[in-house]
């Protein structure tokens, strides 16, 4: 297959590409750019699923999360508060309690009260969430102790004052001295550092991140803190009575998660008048993930197929007009003993040498593709996956050949004596 | 050229056997040759002439084997080449006729010794033989130390020796000449020509068509065409 002669043709090819060096590199940028812009748009897309599902991962496959949502707001429930009453809602204790009870098929249920206070250590200061919550969080979280301990049984029970803070508020607080035994001040009361969680690095769209956050017993949050929360807005003092903010069900299998978050949402709506609540359920959120990733591939497929199939019709353009060009080679090749097959396989070589080249510059460009996102974009992720770069390349070489396929096709079937005569 | 110990024993290269071309043009039916008779022997050198319209155009390209009769039998180094198919004309082209054009008709993008390898690349006959022989017969034809030249920076009785050696490499049974000194002055029209004697009386069988008397008083033997036939034959010297 490559012997000296396919050699001297693939020669023979660049040579006469050469010949045009402005056409020919201008017709290689269009499957360049093609090439280019498959690998990074897959690149992006990938690595924004990436993202997304590493989010929704960290929430847990096997857990169900019920939130306190601020209830719609309503006339008579607006018109009927005074400055100084405070308005109840949002999941209660006895919520965690009955789900713990009713149902029999669950590893655990961890209830989460969220504080917002201004954590203090002499002058560093370190604006927050003050997480009260039990010890199972810790398992259900996906996140590691770095220093110290974990809040444990003893210390919900005898509502201890300690506290383990998130990364973050860790470096916040103690910059320079290590904290465990230290103490932190969150608004007016004092707690012992016990622990430091390890970095997580994940985002949160509705608050501060896990690494943020100070955390501490539940039975501890609830008598130091209350349930009424006092907020500043625009000159009126907003009072909120939340229990809890949080419950995280976690059950034993994947396969049990979507029923049993059914049960749970069918048991909250009979016993809150208001919809008070919102159940995340991060299987539900991975599938749809799972199905806007695919739609999305697909969509930049689609695109990518048009940019590549645009550069394969430059191409064939080119090609079509070389073809007319050297008719009259084509006759003298043809009055010295070329066969069609001959000059096919010469016009097709050029054609793909020209895909081909283009193919591997635009994977070049595409494989630097992540250093110019980053450039542009720092925090954005990107995942390039070397069956994306294959594909690419090897949808290039095949463009090249079905669109050189008729230039070279014309070519060969020109009658030798009219070709001759072609001025 | 050593064809010269061998041209003693004359042996029939190309015969045309009522030879018939004809074209359709819509309705009527154009008859280009209608009926040609015509033997050509190892070592002749024979001119076609007529004015045009006479068939002269036609006749070269079946000759050449760039075209196939509609009618009559052609028969090259004995083999019948009326009914091949495109591949099987290829390869007689290749191996058996040598072209000289009026145009020269060389590769721009080639150099001259690449122009000089293209029948044998055909053929998977390039090599370090190739490379000799087109030495070789470079010299022959006088192009002394313009092997790795350009067509385009050569002058045009150069550029016409480049091809007449081209037209040599596959040691073909005959050169086939359209009009050779067309495009040429009258003082490089007599190198080439005399270049064309040369080859002649070193033994090569040589077709020359043209309505250039000064190249048909070269030759030995003078084919008249009109309308299709030969309408006589006249023997110089």
């Amino acid at each position: 297959m490559f012997g000296p002669a396919t050699l001297r043709t693939i020669r023979l090819g660049i040579k006469s590409l050469l010949l045009h060096k402005l056409r020919s590199s201008l017709t290689m940028l269009g499957m360049l750019f093609g090439v280019f812009s498959v690998i990074a748009m897959l690149a992006i897309g990938e690595g924004a699923s990436y993202e997304a599902q590493q989010q929704i991962k960290a929430l847990g496959s096997t857990n169900i999360i019920v939130r306190t949502q601020k209830p719609p707001e309503t006339e008579e429930s607006s018109s009927g508060n005074s400055m100084w009453s405070a308005k109840f809602f949002g999941l209660k204790y006895r919520d965690a309690q009955r789900i713990q009870d009713t149902l029999l098929n669950l590893e655990m249920v961890i209830p989460i009260r969220e504080t917002r206070r201004e954590a203090r250590v002499g002058a560093n200061w370190y604006p927050t969430d003050v997480l009260g919550t039990v010890p199972e969080f810790l398992p259900a979280s996906a996140i590691k102790i770095n220093e110290g301990r974990w809040l444990t049984a003893v210390d919900e029970h005898r509502q201890s004052n300690v506290a383990v803070l998130g990364a973050l508020a860790a470096r916040a607080l103690f910059p320079l001295a290590p904290p465990i035994g230290q103490t932190v001040l969150c608004g007016a009361d004092r707690f012992e550092v016990v622990g430091v969680l390890e970095y997580q690095g994940l985002s949160n769209a509705r608050g501060p991140t896990l690494d943020q956050c100070i955390f501490v017993p539940m039975s501890t949050s609830r008598s130091w803190f209350g349930d009424i929360q006092t907020k500043m807005t625009g000159g009126t003092f907003e009072r909120t009575g939340i229990e809890l903010h949080e419950i995280k069900v976690r059950v034993r299998t994947e396969g049990e998660v979507l029923d049993t978050a059914v049960v749970i949402e069918a048991m909250l709506a009979s016993t809150h008048s208001e919809k008070d609540y919102e159940v995340i359920v991060p299987l539900r959120l991975l599938m749809q993930a799972e199905e806007t990733k695919r739609i999305f591939n697909l969509v930049l497929g689609a695109i990518a197929s048009i940019s590549l199939l645009v550069g394969g019709i430059g191409i064939m353009n080119v090609m079509l007009a070389t073809v007319t060009e050297r008719t009259r080679e084509i006759g003298i090749r043809r009055a010295l003993g070329a066969k069609k097959k001959n000059i096919i396989s010469q016009f097709l070589v050029e054609t793909i040498v020209l895909s081909g080249t283009g193919g591997l510059l635009g994977v070049g460009l595409g494989l630097a593709g992540p250093y110019f996102v980053k450039l542009i974009d720092p925090e954005r992720i990107t995942v390039t996956k070397p069956e994306h770069v294959l594909m690419a390349f090897c949808i290039s070489a095949a463009v090249g050949i079905v669109f050189g396929l008729y230039p070279a096709w014309r070519a060969a079937n020109m009658d030798p004596v009219e070709a001759l005569r072609h001025e | 050229m050593t064809r010269s110990a061998t041209a003693s024993a004359v042996t029939t290269i190309a015969e045309l056997v009522g030879v018939e071309r004809h074209y359709k043009m819509g309705e009527n039916v154009v008859r280009a040759l209608d009926g040609i008779n015509l033997k050509i022997m190892s070592g002749e050198y024979i001119a076609i002439m007529g004015r045009s319209g006479s068939g002269k155009s036609t006749l070269l390209n079946l000759l050449g084997c760039l075209d196939r009769p509609t009618g009559g039998q052609y028969l090259v180094g004995g083999e019948d080449v009326s009914n091949l198919d495109d591949g099987q004309l290829s390869e007689v082209r290749g191996k058996k006729i040598g072209f000289i054009f009026q145009s020269f008709n060389l590769i721009p993008q080639l150099t001259v010794l690449e122009n000089l390898e293209v029948p044998l690349f055909y053929q998977g006959r390039v090599g370090v033989e190739s490379r000799a022989k087109a030495q070789r017969l470079a010299e022959r034809v006088g192009l002394h130390g313009r092997l790795g030249h350009r067509p385009l920076e050569l002058s045009g009785g150069q550029q016409q020796r480049v091809a007449i050696a081209r037209a040599l490499m596959n040691d073909p049974l005959f050169l086939l000449a359209d009009e050779a000194t067309g495009n040429l002055d009258s003082k490089t029209e007599e190198e080439i020509l005399h270049l064309i004697d040369e080859l002649h009386q070193d033994g090569v069988t040589i077709v020359v068509v043209t309505h250039n008397p000064r190249v048909a008083e070269r030759a030995q033997k003078v084919v008249w065409l009109k309308d299709g036939v030969v309408e006589r034959i006249e023997v110089n010297r």
